[in-house]
């Protein structure tokens, strides 16, 4: 069984939502990215997203935008960032990873290539923010073939009749883009997720998680409750990069101060 | 000449791509995210009942003849065909149209499009500003609301069009990120629609992006090839022995190709803009120095490192300096239909000058990279043939950068 399927029955039997918090790649460095990356399961992940960075960002907000950008300057690559994992995983073999990125660096990669190396690397599931489901036949087999979950993505603008059609396929849990946006600006209303939420079960019977614009404990803990988990990225890099010298270097508080929003936002999840 | 519409003619066709899903053999497509996804649908269902309504075409050319002033003259340069010593040169005039480029032919046709479509704000990026003055010109024609998205960088080497764009009352956003160019606008352009997709129509300005921009795009380009086509054959009696035209996106050059494309025996060139050479590291050749991959929705010819990160591109001219360029372009230099050139920026700046003196035509920067080929290309032809090149715009916007060039102090 995959470890994402394995970890959302854990859930499902602890009857909560799941954490995800996600982190940019190389961000400011490989160093504090994989220091960071192995002490987050400890401080509250359940799973976690890794963004790829990419030069050309073009469904991010300005503060992914900006880690992509120290990532790419720190030296960060599609490879890199599958050794990160390949690290990471010396140390943990159940936390699922998800890759999050754009599809032009797996294209220069090579679709089929990448997905082998992505799964010896320990990596569970893709999520390729511009590839959707009309354009994903020449990635989709090859990650079927090494057992990558495919996560399909969903949005408000989705028709009934398309969820139906591009959930049929769908693998690993869905991922609900709760706006209509980039990430990290606006926040979508409890009412919006749960009218949201009626309309994505009745089309699937995997979990579903929310992810744009959830930055508080308080959104996670509601986003968790009427989904199935609660995707937060741009608050916790904000924090985080926030912590840089005028450099942009990591110091001695950039660490710290990320695990303490996931802490705060894991124990929300978990009340 | 009556169109041949014979199953076989039409298989043998050049012009019928893209197929349903958008892809020029392996170029095009959709690469999109998931909330755009549904307005790509929605668009292209919109595109496809406009294009075949006879009320809509009338309404683009009441426009096109009354307000953007086509056609457009096919003027034979006489002085400048003699100087070169070879074949006849004759420039398709697009700097004529209202804002003086060919923009507002792709521009006009989609905000009708928006129109219908209940559309009320209209989002663009540009590069040189010719695309965002020809939006921020219509949304003052419909009184509609105007953003558009121009690199930092553009926004300072076109401090003229930056200002038109005022005067008309669009919303300007200079793009910091990455080089503040034409990529990062597009990038912050799509982002703006993404986020107030229910009242907004994107105006793309060239025929790159998801389908079906890049056929919507070609079809109001167009124009420009069916009238230089009727045009060259009314003053010599034949068709061209060459077309030739600017890429930056590339939909000056598609919009006159697109005509020729079964003329097997006409010659089309696109020239690229070399920037300061194409080994230089500083190019705009997508297609000469570039490999596919996707981006801003498309695949197609791209300018990107090893790693598949995409690199910025360089030209002097603004228009050119994008790192990508319409996937039909790709498809189009795969099955070898089109010789893709290029010209440096020295060449374009000659160009520039050459054809200012000799015929009293101030060209744009990009339409210059046109007429530096057609330079090269004229004298190795006899004074029998001909060559078209695209006009495609006027140059007054370019004169304090060649200006500054040239080392004069305005």
């Amino acid at each position: 069984m995959s470890r994402i399927k394995a970890y959302f029955d854990r859930l499902k039997e602890e009857g909560r939502g799941a954490l995800l918090p996600y982190l940019e790649a190389f961000d400011p460095d490989r160093e504090t990215s994989l220091a960071l990356l192995r002490q987050m399961p400890e401080a509250g992940a359940d799973l976690i997203e890794v963004g790829v960075p990419f030069s050309d960002p073009s469904a991010d907000g300005p503060t992914i935008q900006l880690a992509a950008r120290r990532g790419l300057k720190a030296g960060a690559t599609l490879k890199g960032t599958l050794e990160l994992i390949q690290d990471f995983r010396k140390e943990n073999d159940h936390t699922p990873i998800i890759l999050m990125g754009y599809y032009n660096p797996i294209d220069s990669y090579g679709a089929e290539r990448f997905c082998k190396d992505a799964r010896s690397a320990g990596v569970d599931g893709l999520i390729v923010v511009d590839l959707p489901p009309e354009e994903s036949e020449e990635l989709a087999p090859h990650a079927r073939a090494e057992g990558l979950d495919m996560i399909t993505l969903t949005a408000p603008t989705t028709p009934d009749d398309r969820l139906k059609t591009i959930l049929r396929k769908a693998s690993g849990f869905v991922y609900h883009v709760s706006i209509t946006g980039i990430t990290g600006t606006r926040s979508a209303t409890e009412e919006q997720l749960k009218a949201a939420m009626t309309r994505l079960r009745t089309a699937t019977d995997l979990p579903v998680v929310a992810g744009f614009g959830i930055s508080t404990p308080e959104q996670a803990r509601t986003a968790s409750r009427i989904s199935d988990g609660a995707v937060v990225a741009s608050a916790i890099i904000k924090e985080m990069a926030a912590t840089y010298d005028e450099h942009g270097h990591a110091t001695a508080r950039s660490i710290p101060t990320a695990l303490e929003k996931i802490r705060s936002l894991a124990k929300a999840v978990r009340e | 000449m009556p169109a041949d519409t014979s199953i076989t003619s039409q298989l043998n066709s050049l012009r019928t791509g893209p197929d349903e899903r958008g892809h020029f053999g392996v170029h095009g497509g959709r690469f999109v995210a998931e909330t755009l996804m549904p307005l790509m649908l929605e668009l292209e269902q919109a595109y496809n009942e406009t294009r075949t309504d006879p009320q809509f075409q009338e309404e683009l050319d009441y426009y096109l003849r009354h307000y953007v002033g086509r056609p457009s003259p096919l003027w034979h340069a006489r002085r400048l065909s003699e100087t070169l010593g070879g074949a006849q040169i004759y420039l398709k005039r697009e700097e004529l149209n209202h804002t003086g480029s060919h923009k507002l032919n792709n521009v006009m046709g989609q905000i009708l499009l928006a129109r219908r479509m209940g559309k009320t704000r209209i989002v663009a990026e540009t590069g040189a500003g010719q695309h965002g003055v020809a939006t921020a010109t219509v949304c003052a024609l419909f009184g509609l609301d105007c953003e558009i998205y121009m690199g930092a960088t553009d926004v300072e080497r076109q401090k003229p069009n930056v200002f038109r764009m005022h005067l008309l009352g669009a919303k300007v956003h200079p793009v910091t990120a990455g080089a503040g160019t034409l990529k990062d606008a597009m990038n912050e352009a799509m982002r703006d629609w993404v986020a107030n997709v229910e009242n907004t129509y994107f105006l793309v300005g060239t025929v790159a992006g998801p389908h079906p921009y890049p056929a919507m795009v070609r079809d109001f380009q167009s124009i420009i090839g069916t009238e230089a086509r009727e045009q060259i054959q009314e003053q010599t009696g034949r068709l061209p022995d060459a077309v030739v035209a600017a890429i930056g996106g590339g939909s000056n050059a598609m919009g006159i190709f697109h005509p020729f494309l079964d003329d097997a025996d006409v010659p089309l060139y696109g020239v690229e803009a070399a920037g300061l050479g194409l080994d230089s590291g500083k190019t705009a050749a997508s297609i000469a120095r570039g490999r596919p991959g996707v981006l801003h929705g498309n695949r197609t010819y791209l300018l990107q490192d090893e790693h598949g990160q995409i690199t910025e591109a360089h030209s002097i001219s603004a228009g050119l300096d994008y790192p990508g360029i319409g996937p039909e372009h790709s498809w189009l230099k795969d099955i070898g239909r089109v010789n893709y050139v290029s010209a440096t920026d020295d060449q374009a700046l000659e160009a520039f000058q050459t054809l200012t003196r000799l015929e009293g035509i101030i060209p744009a920067l990009e339409s210059a990279h046109a007429v530096a080929h057609a330079i090269v290309l004229a004298p190795t032809m006899t004074k029998d043939q001909t060559i078209i090149v695209n006009l495609s715009g006027r140059g007054d916007k370019d004169v304090p950068t060649v200006a500054a060039h040239l080392g004069v102090k305005l």
